[in-house]
This record gives C-alpha cells, sequence and structure tokens, in this order.
C-alpha cells in the first residue's frame, strides 16, 4: 500500500495532459471564430452571384426594370435574349418590343352558344407562345360544365373523346385582363403590370418566382415555369416580343397577353384564329364601330366572378 | 493566431472592394451608353433625362396617332365564297385511270325536275342515300328547278351558287345579324383594318347545307398540369362516409 501511494501523486503533470500547441487567447478565438463566420457569410451572400454567372451574363444580373430601360438598354437586352435563344435552342428569333396603341383597349367576348370544347384554342395558345413541349403547357384551360351554372369552379378540364356532350357546356377560361387585377396588387417586386391597353404583363427578367400572383388570381390564369421550357429548334414560334412570347426562363410566372405581339401589330389573337367554330371575338372596345361593342350592347354578356370585383375585360355571351 | 485572423479579415476587406469595383464599372459604363445617347451635359442629372424620355415618347405617339388618321385607309374584309356550282365527280374512270367532273346541268339539262320528289329517300336513280337534316324544307327551297347551276330563293329568283349567304339569311336572320358584327363565325387576319386585311368564313365552310348542325368533335389536345391530372382526387371533396370506407 505505501509503494503505491508513492509512486501515484509523483505523474500529474506533463505526460498524460492533452497537446497544446501554442498558447491561444480567448480574444484571438473570438476573432477568429467570427472572421470564419464571416467570410462563410459573405461567400454565400455572393453565391448566386456564382449561380448567376453558370445561367446567365452578368449583362442580366445587372438588367433593371423593363419599365426603366433606356431605348438603347432594351436594345441591348433584346440582342442578348435573341442570342441567348440561338445559343441554347439553335433557333433564330426576333423579339421585337410592341407597345400599345394608343387610343386602343382590347377586349375579349366568346360566344359559349358556339363553343364546344374542343380545344383547338389550347393547341394554338401553345405553339404560338413557345410552351414546354413536354408539358403540353398552355395558357388557356377549357372546363366542361353542367349546363345551369356560371361558377367555374364546378367544371372540370378532364373531359376526353367525343364533344359537345348533351348536357355540358364548355368555358374556355385564360387571363381576363382584369382592370383591378389582384395578381399585380400581390407582386412585391411590381414584375407585373397592367399597360395602356388593358393587357397585364410580366417582365420575366425581373419575376422572382415566388408565385404570389398564380395564388391571388381568381381564375387559375397564371402558369409558373417548374423546369426550362424545351421547345424544338424548328417548332420555335421566331415572332417574339419581349413582354409576350419569347422564351421564358425557367422559375417565373408567365400568362396570356392577348397575344401582344399580334395584337399590338393589328392582328387577331391566334386562339381565335385557331376556332373552328368561331366562338371567339376581339376587339378594341374604345371604337363604337367594332365588333366586340356590338356585342356587348346586344347580347346577354356575362363575366365571371363579378363578385370579387375584378372588373374583367372578359366576356362571355350566349346567341 | 491573431495574424491569420487579420489576414482572414484583410482577405475579406479586399473581396468587397473587389466586388464593389466590378458594380461600380458596371454601372459607370451603362451611364456613359446612356448619356451619350441622349447627349446631355449633366449625367447626374436623373430628372432632366426623365422628362426628356417622356417628351421623346410623347412625339412619338402624336406622331403615330397623326399617321394613323392620315392612313385611314382601311384593308377590306373579304367573305370567303363557293367558287361556282358544284361539281359531280363521275364514278367511272377513262382508259387512262383519270376521273372527271360533271356540272349538275350535264344531266339536269335533259331531265324533267319533279316537285313530287321532296328528299332524297323518294329518289329511285340518282343522289340516294344522301343525308338530310335541314328541318322540313325540300330539295326545290334552295335548289332551282328552272337553271340546276344556280340556286333559287323563296321569291323565286334565281341566285349565284357563290352568293349562297344571300340564300342561307333568308331563314337565319339573327345568324346573319350577328356574322355582320363578327359575332357569328370564324375570321382571320386583323382586328384593325387600318394596319391588314379580314377574312372571314361563309356559311359552308362550317355548316353543311344539307345536314347543318355543327359536326361533333375529338378532343385532341391537353395540357398536362394539376387541374388536369386524373379524376383520382375526387374524394377529397366528397363527405366523410367516402373517407370511412377507406
Amino acid at each position: 500500500m505505501t509503494a503505491t501511494e508513492n509512486g501515484s501523486p509523483k505523474q500529474p503533470s506533463t505526460d498524460r495532459s492533452l497537446p497544446v500547441i501554442e498558447n491561444f487567447t480567448r480574444r484571438a478565438a473570438v476573432k477568429g471564430a467570427f472572421a470564419t463566420l464571416g467570410a462563410g457569410a459573405f461567400v454565400a451572400a455572393i453565391s448566386p452571384l456564382r449561380q448567376a454567372a453558370e445561367n446567365s451574363s452578368a449583362a442580366e444580373f445587372m438588367q433593371t426594370h423593363y419599365t426603366e430601360l433606356s431605348p438603347d438598354q432594351k436594345g441591348d437586352v433584346i440582342a442578348r435574349l435573341e442570342a441567348e435563344t440561338k445559343e441554347k435552342y439553335g433557333a433564330d428569333v426576333t423579339i421585337a418590343d410592341d407597345r400599345p396603341i394608343p387610343g386602343t383597349k382590347f377586349v375579349y367576348a366568346i360566344n359559349l352558344s358556339v363553343c364546344n370544347g374542343n380545344g383547338k384554342c389550347v393547341e394554338a395558345c401553345h405553339k404560338e407562345n413557345n410552351h414546354d413541349r413536354d408539358t403540353n403547357q398552355s395558357y388557356i384551360r377549357v372546363l366542361e360544365m353542367p349546363k345551369g351554372t356560371m361558377d367555374m369552379e364546378k367544371g372540370s378540364t378532364t373531359y376526353s373523346g367525343t364533344v359537345p356532350k348533351d348536357d355540358k357546356f364548355y368555358l374556355p377560361v385564360q387571363c381576363q385582363q382584369c382592370d383591378e387585377p389582384p395578381c399585380v396588387d400581390v407582386c412585391p417586386v411590381k414584375a407585373t403590370w397592367k399597360e395602356e391597353d388593358g393587357i397585364v404583363v410580366v417582365d420575366y427578367n425581373w419575376c422572382i418566382g415566388c408565385r404570389y400572383c398564380e395564388a391571388a388570381c381568381p381564375y387559375h390564369a397564371r402558369r409558373f415555369n417548374w423546369k426550362k421550357p424545351e421547345v424544338p429548334a424548328k417548332e420555335i414560334n421566331p415572332d417574339q416580343s419581349y413582354l409576350s412570347n419569347r422564351v421564358r426562363p425557367v422559375g417565373v410566372v408567365e400568362k396570356c397577353t392577348y397575344c401582344l405581339h399580334r395584337t399590338r401589330r393589328g392582328k387577331l389573337p391566334a386562339c381565335l384564329e385557331a376556332c373552328p367554330t368561331g366562338a371567339r371575338v376581339f376587339g378594341n372596345i374604345l371604337d363604337p364601330e367594332s365588333n366586340i361593342r356590338w356585342i356587348l350592347e346586344n347580347k346577354r354578356v356575362y363575366i365571371l366572378k363579378e363578385e370579387l370585383g375584378t372588373k374583367p375585360a372578359f366576356f362571355y355571351y350566349f346567341d | 493566431m491573431p495574424r491569420i485572423a487579420n489576414l482572414l479579415f484583410a482577405g475579406v476587406a479586399c473581396l468587397a472592394v473587389a466586388m464593389f469595383f466590378v458594380a461600380f464599372n458596371q454601372m459607370a459604363m451603362q451611364d456613359t451608353a446612356y448619356t451619350h445617347h441622349a447627349n446631355l451635359d449633366d449625367p447626374a442629372a436623373d430628372d432632366s433625362r426623365h422628362v426628356a424620355d417622356q417628351k421623346t415618347s410623347h412625339a412619338d405617339e402624336s406622331e403615330s396617332s397623326g399617321d394613323l388618321e392620315v392612313s385611314a385607309v382601311k384593308f377590306p374584309v373579304t367573305i370567303r365564297k363557293p367558287s361556282g356550282p358544284p361539281r359531280i365527280e363521275l364514278a367511272g374512270m377513262d382508259p387512262q385511270g383519270r376521273s372527271a367532273t360533271v356540272a349538275c346541268s350535264t344531266c339536269h339539262a335533259n331531265r324533267k325536275p319533279n316537285i313530287e320528289n321532296v328528299s332524297a329517300a323518294t329518289l329511285d336513280e340518282f343522289h340516294r342515300g344522301m343525308t338530310f337534316k335541314h328541318g322540313t324544307i325540300t330539295c326545290y327551297a334552295c335548289h332551282n328547278p328552272d337553271g340546276s347551276d344556280s340556286l333559287r330563293m323563296a321569291d323565286g329568283t334565281s341566285l349565284e351558287y357563290q352568293d349562297v349567304m344571300t340564300l342561307c339569311s333568308q331563314c337565319h336572320g339573327p345568324q346573319a345579324t350577328a356574322f355582320a358584327h363578327g359575332a357569328h363565325g370564324g375570321m382571320n387576319g386583323h382586328w384593325d383594318l387600318t394596319r391588314g386585311p379580314q377574312t372571314k368564313n361563309n356559311c359552308i365552310d362550317c355548316h353543311d347545307p344539307h345536314a347543318p348542325n355543327y359536326p361533333k368533335m375529338i378532343v385532341g389536345f391537353k395540357p398536362k398540369d394539376r387541374f388536369n391530372a386524373p379524376a383520382d382526387s375526387d374524394h377529397d371533396h366528397q363527405g366523410a362516409d367516402v373517407h370511412d370506407s377507406h
């Protein structure tokens, strides 16, 4: 017992302690930790720039809002977008910057007595607006409705086969270009707005993809690009516009623009030209001689979800 | 150890400064391009630039609207027309394998019209098996017994096949009115006739005169989105009874 008691207290000094490299002060440790944190935070903060460098040019990252671009800058942006489309899709396209025609307010009307739900408008929209081929995306949905109601929530889009069915009518729904657009109100970055001719547009390069507008739209009219749109080069519609049918980037919201790349050049929208039943009517409501004015003055006209106060520029009528 | 920390700090600071320089250069380049275009002396005068922009855009607007008023020449609205009286395809072929078409009058010049025939059902030689679903009107309500290459109006006057819409409009007045105002019938081309012409369909482009009901169609194109998913999720909206059975 005595021998062991003598041997044990000699040891506790240097041999068994952990190896210490240097005498490290508390202040230096805190400094080092914060420096590391700061560097990490900085790298994290600039990491979107690194990704941006992969996906897009610095010029795209630095681009300002569409409404604040000077004509020169617009020219640069459009040239860049055309080059990008050529690079990514192999298609030669022309992107124009169509502005509203003074003295026009575009309005659409659909004759529900005539529409038979064949869906040619849906297909025409798909092709005209360079939608993703894989998802068959389109700005138009045709609802098969039970007779006796105009409540679009009672409709179904899953119908197929021979149309029209006897106890149904068909309600094509697309962006109603509301005069009080809830989608515009909720956008946190003002990437969507209403133009003078009534068309609600999106700056696809300004949209952050939060999808508030998609949730706010009572007509389910907005679409989100979940993945990069895939369109074969020979199927790309080369006749494009910045605010309309240019190929949209992934992660942004898009919507019907009444084909402004056509209608602001005086042409009829693609869905109207494709309609085999002639149910669709388009025009300038400010022109008292227009077709649309005659319809509004002489037909039984409905709007969807009137009680919401969105004031659509889109009308439905029966013969 | 404080040395390492200081080094890290210095590195971060350098990076930040470098970033700032890059951003600043970009802005400066854009600014120079901008001011060069606008021909303004003071590049910092944001407000004056805005004013200048507005002025030019207003000038553009007034110019273009002025152009519209001057060039009030309207392009025509063309209503498609049948090319002429229908031609009947002959059943037989010549020795070279060619078929031929003949006019109605080729046969009807020799055959006396029989007003007794009110539909294809009572015919015993030609035009048999024709589907006819156009109310209770008879063949000679529209076809001219006195000139088989023309149509016959209700008042007995003859009418060219090209003007078939006049014939239809005798009974289908509301449709004709709606057509005249673009509320019935398809169209192509321009809504704005000061910029381009428009083409409208004829009655018989969409309606078979002998069976004018618009034909049924098959739905061909369907987008794939959550609204078009299989109707599997319907039970979500039904009552609690359905859920109990799960």
